[in-house]
């Protein structure tokens, strides 16, 4: 059965746009289910500053099962706070205790800028898809799925760095602000395929290239694998730098002909 | 004269389905041999706006954009790839007989419009049927990593609803990998210039001119403006309308806004008291709650649904002996057992919790049970099949499915109502197309698991692209009307001043908690059961609270900055006209059939029993100036090739 969480102290980033200066407002909760996600004891609390007529908090959020990452937050300075593989949206309200003081912030990165109060701007990220994180395969030509046979192994360690929601917290989490984890898991994704083969260097030399031009450098501090609510692996970073590596030869030789 | 022929006769709208000649098998290729194309030089001469980026949004924008076409794609989200495809669990389902099973296209055909108890147009879905083979490839070709066999040949299951193993998945997050296969289609395309992307920006209105679709009227989420934008055709992929409910398994931003302001303008809005209860979800456990969190279907297959057979049963799952349990989805529909279709499912768990056999601490569940298949194949086995899935049930209701059966119960899920269109997805309107969930065109009553991500892909690649060009071909050199338009102007006028009255209303209620309220009465009284006495009781209570919410809403902040607040309030006012739409129509259709079951119409043996010499229609409604008078139109549905039969389970 559901108890209640008590006495709860909210330290929330508010701030009114880009260029406005942003401050910590504190809220009280007094009690809340320990059923209640994170983000309902938010409802909660906008329920209650419209109420009182006030602006509600500004955060984004969608599916809340995990999956769409759009949800964000910095809670207690961890990215979707103190759980281990699951996004904001996943985290209830019976890991906490009665009087603890939660301070929340939006994602922080300068490739990040804040919208309004805890809601970031992420589109990087689809700039970073855009440059070369696809397949070309227009509609119409495919050939018979099953044309190929692809190993069980392959196609599963594809998937394992596919599940990648895009959330950004591996960029919040990062001190430098560095995309890699991202940028990582779609080329993991993509070059370990049999169809990702033939665009593989040209990819991974366009999408590094798009990522270097907006986000940081990685230093393989690895604080953004401990972040990612689907706990994909640093091991993409590494092949993401092979290919990277490759491909400047590859591509060399490929411009010699 | 049937009741149908008799509302035929009383059509306020000209209704043509333009269903092609021939037999069914030939349709769709009498359709495309016959359709006017526009040469590929000529394409980019016209512009094509999409809203939504979903399965169908994305896909019909990637391969317009590749045809050659100008496409402008928005979306709400900010990004293309947070589309609510992306939560689809299970599977999508193709034709494609690699099991060697006895699958085919004419079986799919069969069992869609069996499984939408035959209240679907043949030709639409034979068509479905028939293209649900490409997609697969495509999306193989696109590197979507689908589950595989050690040979390296793609793996199937089976799903609700079919005898034959013939639904493809990508671990329990199909909808993702294939939304993200999409998406970066679409990325593709926005990389090369031939989509330009809107994001963070809402859909608010349609612009018609003359009767045909000239453009679109959009708010800039981020910095409040309303504004217009021209183009020679309008494809609304914008999803269903589920959170009507208020809790369901939608996102929380999923809303009915784009398809009832098209409706508003005229389009017709077909069958919107077919809305489908998923029977396994997490059943709620407090008033706080949010949203519902479904767990996929494809659970089914291995797990056994049973309650105690004692109501006052205290007892822990696992002690409960073999002969105090009810298998009653084993029991009641031996054939199709655990895997019964989803309305039949849902009801049957309905029954027996309203029957005080529920478990869980509010008794408002019924045990989904893998003990069986743990002790035969391992578990392993059944980490590998289901492993995230359990991960995400213990982690919202912090109980382990692998030592304790899951608690599911029914929850809103998927509209199968939507806006009228035709065979080639266009509405009423001409140049206004909907696909995907938005439309009503495919699963009838009811829809079969694993169909929504093959519908939203069909539509999207394989039809969209070729209708739309016979319907601009004839376009060539003429001149379209641009946003200067006083249609526009008047368009975008209106929408301000719509969004500024939501500001002044200062009252004392939030838009949540209208919706929470709306929700209640929706889902008590046109939810999995409906009946006369208590649809009216809804006609007359969603009409006095929908007044409330004009006189006491309250919106703070400002309309020229970014408004969460102000942004939900302009989709419940939707959702409240919507409801009474769907209980008007649940009212009308007096008859039992698929999700739709009116407890006055049912067998002895508690099934929904139609009645095709009176309602074998689509039930189209037209906007006639406020919510409660809506004009019915109908569209008689005839059956050639299959027979109208009685839908069994059992």
């Amino acid at each position: 059965m559901s108890n209640s969480i008590k006495n709860l102290t909210l330290k929330i980033w508010r701030q009114l746009g880009p260029t406005s200066k942003g401050t910590f407002e504190t809220y009280n909760v007094e009690e809340i289910s320990d059923e209640a996600s994170f983000l309902e004891m938010l409802d909660y609390l906008n329920e209650r500053l419209i109420g009182e007529g006030e602006t509600a908090i500004v955060f984004d959020h969608d599916c809340r099962e995990g999956i769409c990452g759009t949800c964000s937050l910095m809670i207690n300075g961890q990215a979707h706070g103190p759980q281990r593989g699951g996004a904001t949206c996943q985290l209830h309200m019976r890991s906490f205790s009665d009087g603890d003081n939660i301070v929340i912030e939006p994602f922080r990165a300068e490739a990040f800028p804040i919208i309004r109060d805890l809601m970031v701007d992420r589109s990087k990220f689809d700039r970073v898809i855009e440059s070369g994180g696809f397949i070309t395969a227009p509609t119409g030509g495919a050939p018979d799925a099953n044309l190929i046979a692809i190993p069980k192994p392959v196609s599963d360690a594809a998937m394992d760095s596919a599940q990648c929601i895009g959330c950004g917290a591996c960029v919040a989490a990062c001190p430098n602000g560095a995309a890699n984890l991202f940028t990582g898991a779609k080329v993991a994704h993509l070059n370990r395929l049999p169809q990702g083969q033939p665009e593989r260097f040209k990819r991974v030399e366009a999408m590094v290239e798009t990522m270097d031009e907006y986000f940081g450098s990685c230093t393989n501090h690895g604080e953004c694998e401990g972040a990612c609510p689907k706990e994909i692996s640093v091991d993409v970073i590494a092949l993401l730098n092979k290919d990277y590596r490759k491909a400047k030869f590859a591509s060399r030789k490929d411009l010699a002909r | 004269m049937s009741l149908t022929q008799d509302l035929l006769a009383r059509n306020t709208v000209q209704l043509n389905s333009k269903i092609p000649l021939g037999s069914i098998e030939d349709k769709w290729d009498n359709y495309k041999a016959d359709m006017k194309l526009v040469n590929p030089g000529n394409k980019r001469k016209f512009k094509v706006i999409v809203v939504g980026t979903g399965l169908a949004g994305a896909s019909a924008a990637a391969t317009l954009a590749e045809l050659g076409y100008q496409v402008d794609s928005f979306t709400f989200h900010d990004s293309p790839r947070r589309a609510h495809s992306i939560a689809a669990q299970g599977g999508i389902n193709a034709a494609k007989n690699y099991q060697g099973d006895g699958d085919s296209v004419h079986r799919l055909f069969y069992d869609t419009v069996k499984g939408g108890d035959f209240r679907s147009r043949e030709s639409n879905v034979h068509r479905l049927a028939q293209v649900s083979v490409n997609i697969i490839d495509q999306m193989v070709a696109q590197g979507v990593p689908f589950a595989r066999e050690y040979g390296g040949l793609l793996d199937n299951r089976s799903f609700g609803g079919a005898q034959v193993s013939r639904t493809f998945y990508a671990r329990g997050q199909t909808g993702q990998q294939l939304l993200l296969g999409a998406y970066q289609q679409l990325a593709r395309q926005i990389g090369l210039g031939g989509v330009r992307l809107f994001n963070r920006t809402e859909f608010l209105d349609v612009v018609t001119v003359d009767g045909r679709a000239a453009g679109i009227v959009v708010r800039d989420l981020v910095t409040g403006e309303i504004e217009s934008h021209a183009a020679h055709a309008v494809v609304l992929a914008t999803g269903g309308y589920g959170n009507v409910f208020f809790l369901s398994t939608n996102a929380m931003s999923c809303n009915v806004t784009a398809a009832w302001r098209a409706h508003r303008k005229g389009a017709l809005f077909a069958n919107p008291c077919y809305t489908q209860i998923h029977p396994t979800c997490i059943p709620q456990s407090d008033e706080f709650q949010s949203k519902l969190t479904l767990m996929s279907e494809s659970l089914r297959n291995d797990g056994r649904v049973w309650v105690p057979k004692n109501p006052n049963e205290t007892r822990p799952a696992h002690e409960i002996a073999e002969a105090d349990r009810d298998y009653y989805l084993e029991r009641l529909y031996p054939s199709y057992g655990n895997l019964a279709a989803r309305d039949v499912s849902s009801r049957a768990a309905k029954r027996l919790v309203d029957k005080g056999q529920g478990v869980g601490p509010l008794k408002n569940g019924v045990y989904l049970d893998f003990n069986e298949v743990i002790t035969r194949l391992g578990r392993d086995v059944v980490q590998e099949r289901y492993g995230n899935l359990f991960e995400m049930y213990e982690r919202i209701a912090g109980e382990n499915p692998y030592d304790m059966p899951m608690r599911i119960y029914p929850a809103s899920h998927y509209t199968m109502g939507g806006l009228w269109v035709d065979y080639e997805l266009q509405t009423n309107i001409p140049g206004l197309y909907a696909a995907g969930e938005a439309n009503f065109s495919d699963h009838g009553a009811n829809r079969l698991g694993a169909s929504a991500l093959m519908q939203g892909l069909a539509d999207g690649y394989f039809v969209l692209p070729y209708t739309i060009g016979n319907e601009l071909a004839p376009m060539l050199g003429k001149t379209i009307p641009g946003v200067d338009h006083p249609e526009f102007k008047k368009a975008e006028q209106a929408a301000r001043d719509q969004y500024n009255g939501y500001l002044n209303i200062k009252g004392t209620r939030s838009p949540d908690w209208f919706h929470r309220e709306l929700g209640k009465i929706i889902w008590d009284r046109c939810g999995m059961e409906r009946d006369e006495q208590g649809l009216k009781q809804a006609l007359s209570d969603l009409p006095a609270l929908h007044e409330e919410f004009k006189t006491d809403l309250n919106v703070t902040g400002d309309g020229m900055s970014l408004n969460q607040t102000l942004e939900k309030a302009g989709r419940v006012d939707d959702f409240f006209q919507l409801g009474m739409l769907m209980c008007r129509d649940a009212l009308s259709r007096q008859e039992s059939c698929g999700t739709h079951f009116r407890t006055e119409h049912q067998t002895d043996e508690g099934e929904a029993k139609r009645d095709d010499e009176n309602y074998c229609h689509v039930s189209a409604w037209e906007w006639g100036g406020d919510a409660m008078s809506p004009n019915l139109n109908v569209e008689p549905l005839e059956f050639e090739a299959i027979h109208l039969a009685t839908r069994s389970y059992k």
